[in-house]
């Protein structure tokens, strides 16, 4: 019957819940990332099954420490989501221990030292990459070249065990990511022109046939499966709009005044994990603002952070750098930014229709 | 027509197939009636009959008590067995007072000759406002405000736009649908009598667009008059809130701490529209009400006219009782309903349907943290930042929920529907509105009592200074006839 305590409507609800959230952005990520794992074979499902098990484990030992229900937190998927996009963002042939130092770090340092799910300032996921770039530079800019299942080279099961395990022959089967190369040649005084007239082509980039971190090359894929959070209404258009617009303008704008120098904007689109980070990292819901106007700003102001880094930083890629910045500046957004209340002005001050009429 | 939309709002499951087809029937009267003195907002009705008087059908029971009130009439004809303490229909469970009433069978009227005889548009708007009145007529749609009182607002202020609320956002709920269906010309003349009263210069007739007959059948009644149009209006929940429903159809918001009419608009329900017809056209006072009786436990969802004082645990039986058990039974909608404390109570003049809701369909889980989606801010009407205020609520900051706009929030539960963490918004706004108003109560509480305390002081102090003067005087008195030469000793001090 009915219940005995008063319980205030509405009794019923939208088929929704946090982990159909979290399954779902893994379903919207899951076409770039069987394609990474394609690219570059079994070192890349090693690495990428390593992180996940790794954020898993330590969300159970977090959780034990907090008292909390493990099975049930652990439904959310919460904890896998954050390893999945971490392992997205690593060089795909990495050795194991990146992987379970930062699955480990995402979700301890992360998460749990902030109360656990929903209450971090920074995105988990951001924070262990940057940790990993800062404490183990070499390995986190390593990047295999593309190697697919189908090539004869390919390292088939032991092989590849190997590779994520006790590492491979960097000079052979490696190279800098473009933009690192682009970067450093354009330290050397060369003209852009010079640098990208062998092996840059925006098709390969844009389709992914390119070195790069595990799940971030795909740029189509990538585009497909923020569309369809888009279209699930899991995210709002708002932050990735905004963020790509931003780094479009901005590459434009120098391209146009000095094109030996600064890259046209496809070339910002195309590479460097910009999709990921527009549509499934930027887009963390717990650490980015909440009204769509402050989600406009927060997606601009990372695109600008993007660029700007990538341009006069001394890294070559922006992106997690730019999101935890913005991070940090969420809740300052959150605080000024609000949408405007029913039945008053922006101010907060009441309506009025006897001055200016149909104000 | 042009509309204008509104902010949010969500596409709950409507669920209004399993009634809107199947037309209204009677309900056979029960073997008694329990009439609440309180069936609306404002001061509670007082009886006039004594136990064991007999009624007949639309006689008065009880009397409206100052301004905003509403008068009680006999649902049916009969013999008054009991006037006492009943459960109310309200989640508390606690008792009203009541007056019960065992029908004779016969559902005899009241004779009422005089009173249909007059044309209601020669009449001025406050005789149509005191015949609304006396008739019980109150906010059908459940606000349950008294109707009167809104009829003479254009009394005060112009009004120029009368909006009918016939849009029924609530899932299940189609007893306004009905009702639009089956007895549009009845509500149209309501309309035209409203219209007349509130010397207003249109009628809008706002209908979702999920109940085509109705919009069909309003349409066709609503022809003949160039004032009275019907609007269809996308099915969007909330609707049927009146804030909402004005923006949509007018583009405008009623400005903050202001209400509809200081924008020239007045907003009633189709149900009370019809109540006013039968009001002022056949002389009927308010005695039964169209109900819907719906939701996944019941066998035979089905619209009843109901007598108003029928238990609810009547319409479920005539409904084959349950067919699953109940996890929830409802008065009014899925969103906004009120939780029943159980079926013995009875329908009152806003209950427009009772719910039998299964557990699957109130799909509760348990909750979350919240991951800060901003769903709930998406989907808000009012443009509150339901997650903030839910957060300083929680922790008992009142104030820092007022200032995320808590009084700004109309405990729609669009918020709480979408939650992905499953967090009962609307249950902690309702906690925080409950404080505020209790701290309000207090603090009124020491105003009065500091008033009374200085009121007090300052008459303890006139008091003091009489009795001082009083005392001067008295000693000046007896100097006087002790010292009969005052004059020297004057001079000498």
């Amino acid at each position: 019957m009915s219940e005995t305590t008063p319980f205030s409507g509405p009794h019923t609800h939208a088929p929704r819940s946090v982990g159909k959230v979290m399954f779902s952005v893994m379903f919207a990520l899951f076409p770039a990332t069987l394609f990474g794992i394609y690219l570059f074979g079994w070192p890349a499902l090693f690495l990428f099954t390593i992180t996940i098990a790794s954020a898993v484990i330590s969300e159970i030992i977090c959780l034990r420490l907090s008292n909390k229900p493990i099975g049930f937190y652990l439904l959310d998927g919460s904890a896998i989501l954050t390893a999945w996009l971490l392992a997205m963002t690593l060089p795909p042939w990495a050795p194991w221990w990146i992987g379970v130092v930062g699955g480990a770090f995402a979700i301890f340092f992360g998460k749990h030292v902030f109360g656990g799910i929903g209450q971090n300032i920074f995105n988990p996921a951001m924070l262990a990459r940057v940790v990993l770039l800062i404490a183990f530079p070499l390995e986190m800019t390593t990047w295999a070249n593309p190697l697919p299942f189908t090539d004869t080279h390919a390292p088939d099961f032991f092989a590849g065990l190997d590779i994520t395990l006790n590492g491979y022959a960097v000079d052979t089967m490696s190279s800098a990511s473009v933009l690192g190369h682009v970067k450093t040649e354009l330290s050397h005084g060369k003209a852009l022109s010079e640098i990208l007239a062998n092996g840059y082509s925006s098709y390969s980039m844009a389709t992914g046939y390119s070195n790069g971190s595990l799940g971030e090359t795909s740029v189509y894929l990538l585009l497909a499966g923020g569309l369809l959070l888009i279209g699930l209404r899991i995210i709002s258009w708002h932050i990735p709009l905004a963020m790509i617009a931003s780094v479009f303008l901005l590459a434009s704008l120098f391209h146009l005044i000095d094109p030996q120098h600064y890259p046209a904007a496809d070339f910002h689109l195309w590479s460097g994990g910009l999709m990921l980070g527009a549509f499934f990292i930027a887009t963390d819901p717990v650490t980015s603002p909440n009204s769509a106007m402050g989600k406009i700003i927060f997606g601009a102001a990372c695109g600008l952070l993007v660029y700007v880094i990538r341009t006069w930083g001394s890294y070559p890629e922006g992106m997690a750098f730019a999101v935890m910045l913005m991070n940090a500046v969420t809740p300052v957004i959150d605080h000024y930014i609000r949408p405007r209340i029913y039945g008053y002005k922006r101010k907060r001050v009441p309506l009025s229709y006897n001055s200016e009429a149909g104000s | 027509m042009k509309l204008f939309g509104f902010r949010g709002g969500i596409h709950p499951q409507s669920n209004k197939f399993t009634t809107r087809e199947k037309g209204i029937m009677p309900l056979p009267l029960a073997d008694k009636l329990y009439l609440p003195v309180q069936q609306h907002i404002g001061a509670p009705a007082q009886p006039i009959v004594a136990v064991g008087e007999k009624v007949l059908k639309g006689q008065l029971l009880a009397h409206s008590q100052g301004m905003i009130s509403a008068p009680v009439h006999a649902s049916t004809s009969g013999t008054i067995v009991n006037i006492g303490n009943y459960t109310a229909p309200h989640p508390s469970g606690l008792s009203v007072r009541t007056i019960v009433l065992e029908p004779d069978g016969q559902d005899r009227w009241q004779e009422n000759e005089t009173e249909i005889s007059v044309n209601p548009f020669q009449l001025t708007t406050d005789e149509i406002a005191a015949r609304v009145g006396a008739a019980g007529i109150v906010g059908m749609g459940g606000a349950t405000f008294p109707a009167a009182v809104k009829l003479g607002l254009g009394k005060q202020q112009p009004i120029t736009t009368l909006i009918i609320n016939g849009g029924e956002c609530e899932p299940y709920l189609t007893c306004d649908d009905l009702l639009m269906q089956q007895r549009s010309d009845e509500i149209i003349d309501g309309i035209r009598i409203m219209l007349h009263a509130l010397n207003a210069e249109r009628a809008l007739i706002a209908i979702e667009d999920n109940k085509p007959t109705a919009i069909n059948n309003m349409t066709i009644a609503a022809n003949l008059f160039a004032n009275v149009k019907v609007v269809s209006v996308p099915s969007l929940y909330p609707m049927g809130s009146e804030k909402q429903m004005i923006q949509m159809l007018t583009g405008k918001e009623i400005p903050a701490k202001q209400r509809s009419s200081d924008i020239g608009i007045v907003v009633h329900n189709v149900g009370t529209a019809y109540a006013v017809h039968k009001a002022m056209r056949h002389g009927h006072n308010l005695t039964s009400r169209i109900v819907t009786v719906g939701g996944g436990a019941v066998r035979e969802p089905q619209n009843y006219e109901v007598p108003l004082g029928t238990r609810v645990s009547e319409l479920f039986k005539h409904c084959g009782g349950f067919k699953k058990t109940p996890a929830r039974i409802l008065m009014g909608g899925p969103m906004m309903g009120q939780v029943l404390p159980h079926t013995d109570v009875p329908i009152i003049k806003g209950s427009s349907g009772v719910i039998a809701l299964t557990a699957a369909e109130i799909a509760r889980e348990k909750t979350m943290p919240c991951i800060r989606c901003g769903s709930c801010t998406d989907v808000c009407p009012c443009g509150l930042l339901p997650l903030e205020m839910a957060r300083r609520a929680n922790k008992g900051d009142l104030d820092g929920a007022m200032d995320y706009g808590l009084m700004d929030c109309i405990s729609c539960g669009s918020c709480a529907y979408v939650c992905p963490s499953h967090i009962p918004l609307v249950q902690y706004f309702n906690f925080a509105k409950g404080e505020l108003a209790a701290r309000q109560v207090e603090k009124q509480h020491n105003d009065v009592t500091r008033e009374l305390a200085a009121q007090r002081q300052q008459r303890l102090d006139a008091e003091a200074r009489l009795k001082a003067e009083a005392a001067a005087k008295r000693k000046a008195q007896r100097a006087a006839q002790q010292q009969p030469a005052p004059a020297d000793k004057e001079s000498v001090a």
